[in-house]
């Protein structure tokens, strides 16, 4: 079960891996010059989400009439909790970063095949932030309490 | 504002299609979203139990691998190194890490997935994540030219 659990873990990472290289998206600069509305404007990050969403979002509204995933007891619930603080202060961070750099976390990890000092800094970074996320999102939540 | 040279939306929409199927496969076989920061950062935290780990790993080989296997089925490069400085990329990479650790979720999980279910949390994450990319990107980028 544990193996068909990882081949199946395999395939999707292949599956997401190829598509952002296909989609151009393991291309900062092509990124940029999709966020970056001051030069000539490369709209093809949106065909991404475009073409992502034209099938995840059937998936979705299919789990409600299934029973249970093949190779799990149950599909995982949604995050609980409404919009809070900790939520959109963490998506205005990133985007700073997302805007700064052209690379946000999958394009960045499926980058490393061809790594360079950059990417392997700002990956290592990446990771010291999201490990230290969980200290900062008790420090934002505690100051929601008082 | 023109649409640059560089537009590429049939590759645009066939990525984005093998990103839906990447959701698909996680979805139905293992009940799991596909948000790549959080695949990253259960992978990489210590208190994740022991079964959740391998198929984690496991996406996230498939997830560097995916590249590759498209630059040999294709006779293209499609990874590109960033032209940004490294300290620039450490700060960003910092950021990226930290708001995808607060806001529980980056460009796949809240952007593809969460949108792709209408959750109210990812809408409003995405609108905040894109809004300051592009924000970034064309303050910072373009009429600072950084």
């Amino acid at each position: 079960m544990r193996l068909l659990q990882a081949l199946a873990g395999l395939g999707s990472g292949l599956l997401f891996g190829a598509g952002l290289a296909v989609g151009g998206m393991t291309d900062p600069a092509k990124v940029l010059a999709f966020l970056d509305l001051g030069r000539a404007w490369d709209p093809s990050l949106a065909f991404v989400m475009i073409g992502a969403l034209a099938l995840a979002a059937p998936a979705f509204a299919l789990t409600r009439r299934t029973h249970k995933p093949l190779l799990a007891v149950a599909f995982a619930p949604a995050a609980a909790g409404g919009v809070d603080r900790t939520l959109l202060v963490g998506a205005a961070v990133f985007g700073v970063g997302w805007g700064l750099s052209g690379y946000c976390p999958g394009p960045a990890l499926a980058s490393l095949s061809r790594p360079s000092w950059g990417l392997v800094a700002f990956l290592a970074a990446m990771v010291a932030g999201l490990l230290a996320s969980a200290r900062v999102a008790r420090m934002l939540s505690g100051r929601e309490d008082g | 504002m023109s649409i640059s040279d560089a537009f590429t939306p049939v590759e645009g929409l066939v990525g984005g299609a093998l990103i839906g199927a990447s959701v698909w496969v996680l979805l139905f076989g293992l009940g799991r979203v596909a948000g790549v920061s959080g695949i990253l950062s259960m992978a990489l935290r210590p208190s994740t139990p022991g079964a959740e780990r391998p198929w984690r790993l496991a996406f996230l080989v498939g997830l560097v691998l995916g590249p590759v296997a498209v630059g040999a089925v294709w006779g293209r490069a499609p990874i590109q190194p960033s032209t940004t400085s490294w300290i620039l990329l450490i700060v960003a990479g910092a950021i990226v890490g930290l708001g995808t650790g607060l806001a529980n979720g980056c460009t796949s999980g809240h952007g593809v997935c969460g949108v792709a279910r209408l959750s109210p949390r990812s809408l409003a994450a995405t609108g905040v994540f894109m809004a300051a990319g592009f924000l970034t990107a064309t303050v910072f980028r373009h009429l600072l030219g950084f």
